[in-house]
């Protein structure tokens, strides 16, 4: 007998966990070779509390980051392109994280690592 | 004739050790800047675990010196100088002592919050320290042109764990002092709104997650997990706080009544200055460090020059004690050679 | 006889630089943007001219600004200079005497000792013509090897020239190099061996021929001797378009374009490709460059030029610069260093897209008052600050508006000084709207950063922008505020956007000193150092970036000063290590020290009669 899967939407919650195992990690180690200070943060979150773009618009550095290091690159490139680069956070960063460039070695990271 | 100890500091660290000492039958000079003994403790309202006011444990604490402790106070040490078997301690009044012995009970120094301009100490009215805060509840006086303040706002990791102010240490103590004052608040005004604003709390000791949990279930304290990055005032004299709320990835902004900064530890002056007239080693956070961390915590790399108490790191009061008498036995340990 | 084979290697190598460098200008004027290409073509018949012509002999030629920076860096290139130009002028004027005033030849006058033995004038002979020009050449030859001498001194010591490092060189150079400093021994010895056998020389090249002859058998050396001078010659024209001896003729078109009003507008162009090769590589900019101090050698401008014309990759290099300006001030050739590292990194960087249409929702403020105060960003770290202004509007009875009270958008200018032009428009766009929305005359703000793109890159419609420390000096000058002095000593830290940036030295300190008393800083005004916190920078670490703050502070504090003062919220908090020092801004000095104006205290004592 044809044994029927039953559906209960569990298709469309896929999307909630991350798959470290499956996720490309490179672009996070080429950000890293590029500004090392990348694995001091420790997401406070001191740099989007005061960022100049967070004002305006949902958008965290610190999230950046964090989704960075667990290989959700998809959509990031167009979330760090919404940086000001303005420089708050660097001033504000308790653990001298290099903001500014790592926003712009993420990008080009991202860039570089399009098909 | 008895060995002679000179201790320098007379915070709860130099009394407890000169205590000891004296008990140990060696002669004690005890050297205070300041014009009274007691160090930070004395103006601190309470100590936790025990709410013991800090006067009380001062005195506590006094009762252990005799006539063989002298306390030589408004004497700045200018001078430390090894000769032979003998050290020679000046002060810049012209004190001066020969000692077989010195210990360094500098202690710590708050962190000044003037140096976080951002967080507006100094400039906004309505923000003030946590030793501020210590000491209007020692007065009895907290908010006392203030009737009820609506909301309550406690900021962790001043001058803490942070580069900009080139102290990358952990201070370890104002976390639970964060919870012990939000909760002394919270039962001077049960209305008020209290926010704790952390990066990690950090509950290591006996009974401070039970401190914590009691904070949540009987006072109903918020911990928001954010740094502050800002405050600014707003023409009432309010507080706004500008945090992310990490944990849901949103800028949070919050209007305070009152905004506590919870400043961290420093090596005092003094600890400084000594450390750099015996050229002993001293690490990046600028504490002096100890022969060896684990087994040896009161020996220097100077033989005869011990280390008790805050000098050699953030400790809470019993953590000062305990390591107070253990520079005692490692002292006596020494002389009897 | 007027033609000898030795001449090729000088007369081709002549010919193919003259072609090579047609080919090369040719292309970057075709490059030139039309009008730029006008403006050329006009400079030749306006009132331009003279001014390029009189720079050009005083740069080019006498070194005037090299010799400012340093004395024998000045004397050297100018020995080079002036010195090999004379030779060539009046050799050739000498060389008409033989040849009855007509033109020669251009080898003709530079090999003229080769062609012509004139046995008739005495080795110390001046007054006559002929003797006249012998003397002058032997003389203007010494002047020449005075700079080879001080050029191969320099390279032993360096730090006497005022440099404490040297240019590192690559291929091209150094054969250009070795062939420019053979020359001209090669040219002494071949007279040298000439006159020994002919005669004819002048007091140096007789007298040292007269040596020669005794121990040397010259009748074999003084062919060869002048082969080698003349493939010497060769060598250099050949290698002189890659190497950068290319300075030499393109300073002066760069002095040419710039005089015409061209600017160097969008990087890679013809005008930077000009820059990029007028560089004489004298490395004034290294030492001035406070990148050394934290371990950041490579990054000077000169380093920054040589790889930009060598085509290397260094993305390194163009990041790690703090934009501080000191190369640009120093630089006795007037390269815009900043405008080619921009437009390096904007290179770096083209393909980074700034995302901001997010503000677009923006409500446009509409309020009116006849000032705007615009804190920046970075005034919002600095409340003090921030504070003080509001408390000194308020003492002036200034009706003012409060821009960005709630925080703001970006200026745009750290984006430029990324190299990200298009992104930093639509910033600019943005704010732009924004300030023209206040209605205002006067548009004062307290950060150095946000006050020089306003300046550069805004179009306000006339709408004044002050500085703060401007704005308040205007105000004590006014009679706005009354300062009362009090009893300490500052040193006042010239912010770089502000002093080198937009040329305010005076106006704070002007303030200051009704307050304090303004010790002297070693290196102040266009010399002032940078404090090491500027957005400029892209790369450089913490470590580095406190290197560079401790450097700038121990200049600062020579005299012990009770408070540091500046101008710039970036500066205040970078300077202030909390080891005690008191660091100010302006602002809040004079918030601090504000008395009740003589107005005030007469309309106060009015009001208090009509109360009683
Ligand atoms: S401020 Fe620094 S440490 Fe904190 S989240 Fe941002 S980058 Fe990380
Ligand atoms: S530099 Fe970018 S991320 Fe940092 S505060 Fe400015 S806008 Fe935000
Ligand atoms: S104890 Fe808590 S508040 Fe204090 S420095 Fe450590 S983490 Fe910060
Ligand atoms: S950039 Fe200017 S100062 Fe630097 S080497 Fe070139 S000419 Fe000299
Ligand atoms: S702008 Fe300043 S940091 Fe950059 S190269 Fe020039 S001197 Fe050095």
């Amino acid at each position: 007998m044809e044994r029927k899967s039953i559906n209960f939407g569990y298709a469309i919650v896929q999307d909630r966990q991350i798959d470290f195992d499956a996720n490309k990690h490179e672009i996070c180690r080429a950000v890293a070779v590029a500004e090392p200070t990348l694995n001091l943060c420790i997401s406070c979150g001191t740099c989007a509390a005061t960022c100049s773009a967070g004002l305006f618009t949902d958008f965290s550095l610190r999230k950046v980051i964090l989704l960075l290091k667990r290989g959700e690159t998809e959509g990031l490139l167009k979330e760090v392109s919404k940086c000001m680069l303005c420089g708050k956070c660097q001033l504000v960063c308790p653990r001298n994280v290099s903001t500014r460039n790592l926003v712009i070695q993420i990008s080009k990271a991202l860039i570089n690592g399009k098909p | 004739m008895a060995k002679h100890v000179v201790v320098i500091g007379a915070g709860p660290a130099g009394l407890e050790t000169s205590a000891k000492l004296s008990k140990m039958g060696l002669r004690v000079t005890l050297v205070e800047k300041e014009e009274t003994s007691g160090g930070h403790l004395k103006n601190w309202h309470t100590l936790f675990p025990g709410n013991m006011p800090g006067l009380k444990a001062l005195e506590s604490i006094k009762e252990g010196l005799d006539e063989n402790v002298k306390i030589q106070t408004n004497t700045q040490v200018t001078a430390l100088e090894a000769v032979n078997d003998y050290f020679t301690v000046s002060g810049h009044n012209g004190w001066q002592e020969k000692a077989d012995a010195v210990v360094l009970a500098t202690g710590f120094k708050l962190f000044d919050a003037r140096r976080k301009e951002e967080y507006g100490y100094g400039i906004y009215e309505n923000v003030i320290t946590s030793s501020d805060l210590e000491t209007l509840l020692a007065k009895g006086n907290l908010f006392s042109n203030h009737k009820n303040p609506a909301r309550i706002g406690f900021v962790h990791c001043v001058g803490s764990r942070d580069e900009k102010v080139n102290n990358l240490h952990c201070s370890k103590l104002c976390c639970i002092t964060a919870v012990k004052q939000a909760v002394e608040v919270k039962q001077l005004f049960p209305e008020t709104e209290v926010f704790c604003f952390y990066m990690d709390l950090r509950m290591f000791g006996r009974h401070y997650e039970e401190l914590y949990k009691e904070a949540q279930e009987k006072y109903n304290i918020q911990f928001i997990r954010g740094r502050l990055s800002e405050s600014t005032e707003d023409k009432e004299g309010n507080i706004i706080v500008k945090v992310e709320d990490t944990l849901l990835g949103k800028p949070l902004r919050i209007k305070t009544d009152f905004l506590v900064l919870m400043t961290g530890m420093e090596p005092a002056a003094g600890t400084k200055s000594l450390t750099a007239m015996l050229g002993l080693k001293d690490v990046s956070d600028k504490f002096i460090r100890p022969l060896d961390e684990v087994l040896q915590p009161n020996f220097t790399d100077m033989p005869g020059v011990f280390v008790a108490g805050t000098c050699s790191g953030p400790k809470s009061v019993s953590e000062t004690l305990a390591d107070a008498r253990s520079a005692a036995l490692a002292v006596e340990a020494f002389l009897k050679e | 006889m007027t033609f000898d084979l030795f001449v090729i290697p000088f007369f081709g190598g002549l010919l193919f630089m003259i072609i090579v460098l047609f080919l090369k200008y040719s292309r970057w004027i075709a490059m030139m943007d039309a009008s730029d290409r006008v403006k050329a073509g006009m400079a030749f018949f306006s009132a331009s001219l003279p001014v390029t012509i009189r720079e050009i002999f005083w740069e080019s030629l006498l070194h005037r600004r090299m010799f400012k920076k340093n004395p024998l860096l000045g004397f050297m290139h100018m020995s080079f200079a002036l010195g090999w130009l004379l030779l060539i002028l009046m050799g050739n004027l000498e060389s008409r005497i033989y040849s009855g005033g007509h033109i020669n030849p251009p080898y003709y006058p530079i090999f003229l000792k080769f062609f012509i033995h004139d046995k008739r004038v005495l080795p110390f002979e001046i007054f006559t013509l002929p003797g006249f020009f012998r003397f002058t050449m032997d003389l203007l030859l010494l002047f020449v090897l005075s700079g080879l001498g001080l050029a191969l001194f320099k390279r032993a010591r360096s730090k006497w020239f005022g440099l404490k490092r040297t240019t590192r060189h690559n291929s091209f150079d150094k054969w250009a190099i070795i062939s420019l400093w053979l020359i001209f021994p090669l040219r002494l010895l071949a007279e040298s061996f000439t006159a020994g056998i002919y005669q004819g020389g002048g007091f140096l090249t007789n007298s040292l021929g007269h040596i020669f002859a005794a121990f040397l058998p010259l009748k074999y050396l003084v062919y060869p001797s002048w082969w080698a001078y003349s493939s010497m010659l060769g060598i250099f024209f050949i290698t002189l378009p890659w190497s950068r001896f290319m300075h030499i003729p393109t300073e002066i078109v760069l002095i040419f374009l710039r005089n015409a009003g061209i600017e160097q507008g969008k990087y890679p162009g013809s005008f930077s490709q000009i820059e990029l090769r007028a560089c004489p590589r004298c490395g004034v900019c290294i030492d001035v460059c406070q990148m050394n101090e934290a371990g950041l050698t490579g990054s000077s401008a000169v380093y920054l030029i040589r790889s930009l014309r060598e085509k290397q990759a260094g993305v390194f290099l163009h990041s790690n610069c703090m934009m501080c300006g000191r190369c640009l001030e120093a630089c006795p050739v007037g390269i815009d260093t900043l405008g080619l590292r921009v437009g390096a990194r904007g290179v770096d960087n083209r393909q980074i897209e700034a995302d901001f249409t997010y503000l677009a929702k923006q409500p446009v403020p509409a309020t009116k008052a006849d000032v705007v105060y615009f804190a920046g960003c970075m005034g919002h770290l600095t409340p003090g600050v921030k504070n003080a202004m509001i408390k000194i509007f308020e003492r002036a009875g200034i009706d003012f508006n409060f821009l960005d009270e709630d925080g703001s958008i970006c200026c745009g200018r750290p984006l430029k000084l990324a190299g990200m032009q298009t992104a930093a428009s639509k910033l600019i766009t943005e704010n732009t709207k924004a300030i023209l929305g206040t209605k205002a005359k006067i548009l004062v703000t307290s950060c150095p950063i946000c006050y020089k793109i306003f300046n550069t890159d805004y179009n306000l419609n006339g709408m004044q922008v002050m500085h703060h420390s401007v704005y308040i000096d205007t105000l004590v000058k006014e009679g706005k505020i009354v300062l009362e002095p009090a009893a300490f000593r500052a040193v006042y830290h010239d912010p770089c956007e502000l002093g080198r940036g937009s040329g305010i030295y005076e106006q704070p300190r002007n303030v200051l000193k009704q307050i304090a008393e303004v010790a002297d800083v070693a290196q102040d005004r266009e010399n002032s150092l940078c404090c090491g916190g500027s957005i400029g920078d892209l790369a450089m670490s913490a470590v580095q970036r406190n290197i560079i703050r401790d450097g700038a502070l121990s200049i600062l504090c020579e005299s012990n000063p009770d408070m540091l003062v500046t101008a710039c919220p970036l500066c205040k908090k970078t300077l202030d290590t909390g080891n005690g020092l008191i660091v100010k801004d302006i602002a809040e000095i004079v918030a601090d020290r504000m008395t009740v104006s003589i107005k005030q205290t007469v309309s106060r004592s009015l009001a208090g009669q009509m109360s009683v």
